[in-house]
């Protein structure tokens, strides 16, 4: 119904400002919500970083070091100020887009950043192809042969996924897969054999290495990333395939599909040409989704494969109170997650004719 | 229909694929080089690899490798020093000034030479920087205010050194021989050094090239460090300008790699030379498997666990007495320790001057209830534990949980990282804590001073050692400490330091478990890797592979 009212609306020509406002407010809407998060999670990471009972300052100093030192260093860290004080500081060096540098690599935020994010996005979009290109077809499947012994082992697959602990399954996974059948290799990202001649472009090393020709690199970067891939395709895949199964069902009962079998369609056609195409349209959030929590989530996944991605990172700053590292960091996947968000926004717009008003 | 088994039919096509190019790759590809030596090692403590700045244990052995001090620890004793740098050493009369020589002819591995003036500048700027290691020259009298006039480049191959007090001589030297007091090329580093404003936290008006030096490298070592990734990897590579016997391999990696498990992996698939984080079990499957050695060396940390004495039940000596027969030794030594320490009830570790290899401790429920009788407390009592979530802490913690429980002792255990434990223990908040303590050189003072000194017992005192996180008062054997360090005479010196240990064991709030013993698995192709003393004496340098 909307989108034939806004084409009415445009064909009658209404002058331009009547139908700008409804997109200025949108983008405003959009901008206030952003604004809104960012100062959200710059509060959250701030106050989260004073509420943890760690010493920041140990994080510079060390453990070991004698208690002159300490205050010294806490004077220095603006430690000692009245906390709305620290926050405001916080704040302000946030907006000038200033993340300091990182106590810890002693470099600044934005450049371990760039350094280890690549790695973190390589591995969660092959992890995420993965995981869809096996996860929809069973989950089709799954829905078609609904109540059948394929069904209940789909299920069976996808509550593996769901309940096996991530960190057991790696290492279960390195040892058949690794160390029993030498398939993979381990650990980090590429073989200390090219580590120190391969000269990275963009930081997703298989890219890299297939775009300079380096083909002997390419098949070893490709052994490191398909074991920690795969199992973050295979929990992904867990989810996708359960959702697919669910929208398929609910696509599958729908009239229309009553309609085209009436019109004598081949039953393939109707599930992958009616059915799937309209279950996409939710599927498309859904591993949207799945891609960011494997973005921000593969905190276990890096740390069973020595993997030196963002979640590591991000942890290790944690544990070490290195807040301008937490800062930079929580930023950063905060805006993944919300041009993820708008990026599937806009996918759902373009499946979904309804939503185009 | 048959577009219906499509997905399957595809899925399983994909399978095939992937398996197909894993297999395509041939897993030898992946061995380490035959002239690089591979080490899967936790490095995440790593700070700095400025001498003057990183105190970890880790970057303690980096830069053991990279760098050169005046003395180093004999290796076949070490309750003595060698020359490293210094050729010879002597005394002055009243104890108070040492004159080093310097031997012909050194180079840093920039090629510039290695004088006297790079120590004195060394020294100068450790002191002024005043960061963790400091503390090591500040003990003798050394302040910013009077480096530069007390530590002086006589000529280009003589250094002067005087101390606030005449020490005993052993003392001096152990401390000299600590990683952070390295030869600092003076001419490498004097371009990076940055100017910095004078301000209420910044006495000097320059970094002292600590920033540059933070990830870089000017020393003297068998080895040059080519790179240091935070929780990633350090290289390191052969300093062909090294003035005594060459490193025997080009390069060296310390690969970043925190599971025992995986380092066990690595090791048996051949991707890394060395693990050195193995735990018990993954440790002894090593020692199982053909073409897998395991070599060990104890280490100068201890382990112990403290009772506050703020908490009014923990301060009865009957109490402290009672808790340390509640404790299994024969169990922690029998299985969650077995390989990576051995039971040691004393503060100072085996080889150091005056340890005393006494273990008089032994799980005695009947013993600790009648203690607790005598001190008014039949029923027991309930109490706190802040212990880190690692191994083997957490099981020793479990342990005494569940022996203590049999005398009405209930123990919570509250866990936590290890920045949040120590954080705790730090503000003196605990009840009990389960810790360690690695000698900040290889002198007994080290532990001495920690275990058995507290100057001040007030919450704002600056001096605070383990005596003080504990609240323990002893102003005798904090007296007794400060004598030892005055002793000139060996033999008296090492008994001064056996009746501290005594009285540790008989009457502290310390109950001291075990010394760790430093473990490592190797390839079979390894040759010539050894664990040294501390951290800063596992060299590389002789290692070699076939």
């Amino acid at each position: 119904m909307s989108s034939t009212t806004m084409s009415e609306s445009v064909r009658a020509g209404r002058p331009f400002h009547v139908r700008a406002w409804p997109v200025a407010i949108g983008v405003l809407r959009f901008a206030g919500v952003v604004i809104t998060t960012f100062l959200g999670l710059l509060a959250v990471t701030f106050f989260i970083g004073r509420v943890i009972p760690v010493d920041p300052v140990l994080a510079v100093l060390g453990d070991r070091a004698p208690a002159s030192a300490i205050e010294r260093t806490r004077e220095a860290m603006g430690l000692n100020l009245p906390i709305y004080q620290q926050f405001f500081i916080y704040v302000r060096q946030a907006l000038a887009g200033d993340f300091g540098t990182s106590v810890l690599t002693t470099h600044p935020v934005m450049s371990d950043i760039a350094r280890v994010f690549p790695a973190t996005i390589e591995l969660a979009t092959l992890g995420t192809l993965i995981g869809t290109s096996l996860g929809i077809p069973l989950g089709v499947l799954a829905a078609v042969k609904r109540g059948t012994l394929l069904d209940q082992l789909v299920r069976i697959i996808g509550l593996i996924g769901y309940s096996v602990p991530i960190f057991w399954l790696g290492l279960l996974a390195l040892l058949v897969f690794y160390a029993k059948l030498g398939w993979v290799a381990y650990p980090g990202r590429i073989g200390i054999a090219f580590e120190y001649s391969f000269t990275p472009i963009t930081g997703l090393y298989l890219i890299d290495a297939l775009w300079q020709g380096e083909w002997e690199v390419a098949v070893d970067v490709f052994r490191h990333i398909i074991l920690p891939a795969a199992l973050l395709g295979y929990f992904s895949m867990a989810y996708i395939s359960r959702m697919t199964r669910s929208f398929m069902l609910n696509e599958l009962g729908q009239e229309y599909i009553v309609a085209a079998r009436a019109k004598g369609l081949s039953e393939a056609r109707i599930i992958w040409f009616h059915a799937l195409r309209n279950a996409a349209v939710p599927l498309v959030t859904v591993i949207a989704l799945s891609y960011a929590t494997l973005l921000e989530g593969s905190v276990l996944t890096e740390t069973v494969f020595s993997w030196p991605g963002l979640g590591l990172y991000i942890t290790n700053s944690l544990q070490n109170a290195d807040m301008n590292a937490v800062l930079g960091g929580t930023i950063i996947i905060g805006s993944t997650f919300i041009g993820i968000n708008l990026l599937s926004d806009l996918l759902y717009r373009t499946l979904d004719p309804r939503t185009r008003a | 229909m048959i577009m219906q088994r499509l997905p399957f039919l595809s899925a399983l096509a994909v399978g095939t694929a992937l398996s197909v190019l894993m297999a395509a790759g041939t897993p030898a590809m992946a061995k380490t080089p035959a002239d690089t030596l591979v080490e899967g090692f936790a490095i995440d403590d790593i700070i700095s690899m400025d001498p003057a700045e990183s105190f970890e244990l880790t970057a303690g052995e980096v830069i053991g490798n990279i760098y050169s001090q005046l003395v180093r620890l004999d290796l076949s004793d070490t309750s003595k020093v060698v020359g490293d740098l210094a050729a010879s050493w002597t005394v002055s009369d009243d104890g108070l000034t040492y004159t080093f020589k310097l031997k012909p002819g050194l180079t840093f591995a920039s090629g510039n030479p290695i004088t006297a003036e790079d120590f004195a500048w060394s020294f100068e700027r450790m002191v002024k920087l005043d960061k963790s290691p400091a503390f090591l020259l500040n003990q003798f009298g050394l302040t910013g205010d009077n480096v530069t006039e007390k530590v002086k480049a006589l000529d280009p191959s003589t250094l002067t050194m005087t101390v606030d007090q005449p020490y005993a001589p052993s003392f001096v030297l152990n401390v000299m021989a600590a990683s952070p007091i390295s030869a600092i090329d003076k001419k490498l580093v004097l371009p990076h050094v940055k100017a910095i404003p004078v301000d209420a936290t910044n006495k000097y008006d320059n970094d002292f090239g600590n920033g540059w030096l933070k990830t870089n490298f000017a020393g003297s070592g068998p080895f040059k460090l080519r790179e240091w990734r935070a929780n990633e990897a350090v290289v390191l590579e052969r300093n062909d300008r090294f003035y005594g016997d060459k490193a025997k391999l080009l390069r060296v990696v310390y690969r970043h790699m925190k599971e025992s498990a995986g380092q066990r992996l690595a090791l048996e698939a051949g991707d890394i030379d060395v693990a050195r984080n193995l735990e018990p079990g993954d440790l002894a499957a090593v020692a199982r498997k053909e073409g897998l050695n395991v070599t060990s060396a104890a280490k100068g940390t201890v382990y112990y666990i403290s009772f506050n004495q703020k908490n009014p039940n923990l301060a009865k000596p009957e109490v402290r007495e009672a808790l340390k027969y509640l404790i299994n030794y024969d169990a922690i030594g029998a299985t969650l320790i077995k390989g990576i320490g051995e039971i040691h009830q004393t503060f100072l570790p085996k080889g150091q001057l005056g340890a005393l290899d006494v273990n008089p401790y032994k799980l005695d429920v009947a013993k600790a209830k009648e203690l607790l009788a005598k001190a008014g407390l039949t029923d027991g009592f309930s109490v706190t534990m802040d212990v880190r979530n690692t191994q083997p802490v957490t099981g020793i913690a479990e342990a005494f949980q569940q022996t203590a429980s049999q005398a009405g002792i209930k123990i919570s255990i509250l866990p936590g990282d290890g920045k949040q434990t120590l954080t705790k223990y730090r503000a003196r908040n605990h009840d009990i804590y389960i810790g360690q303590w690695g000698s900040d050189y290889w002198d007994p003072n080290s532990n001495a001073e920690t275990f058995t000194a507290n100057p001040n017992n007030a919450d704002d005192a600056t001096f605070k050692t383990l005596a003080w996180r504990n609240a323990w008062d002893v102003p005798d054997l904090t007296a007794k400490t400060k004598a030892a360090l005055l002793e000139k005479d060996g033999a008296k010196r090492a008994a001064i330091y056996q009746e501290l240990q005594q009285a540790v064991l008989d009457s502290s709030p310390f109950a001291l478990i075990f010394q760790q013993t430093e473990v490592a698995g190797l390839r079979g192709n390894v040759n010539g890797f050894k664990l040294g003393p501390t951290f800063d004496t596992n060299f590389v340098a002789p290692v070699s592979k076939n």
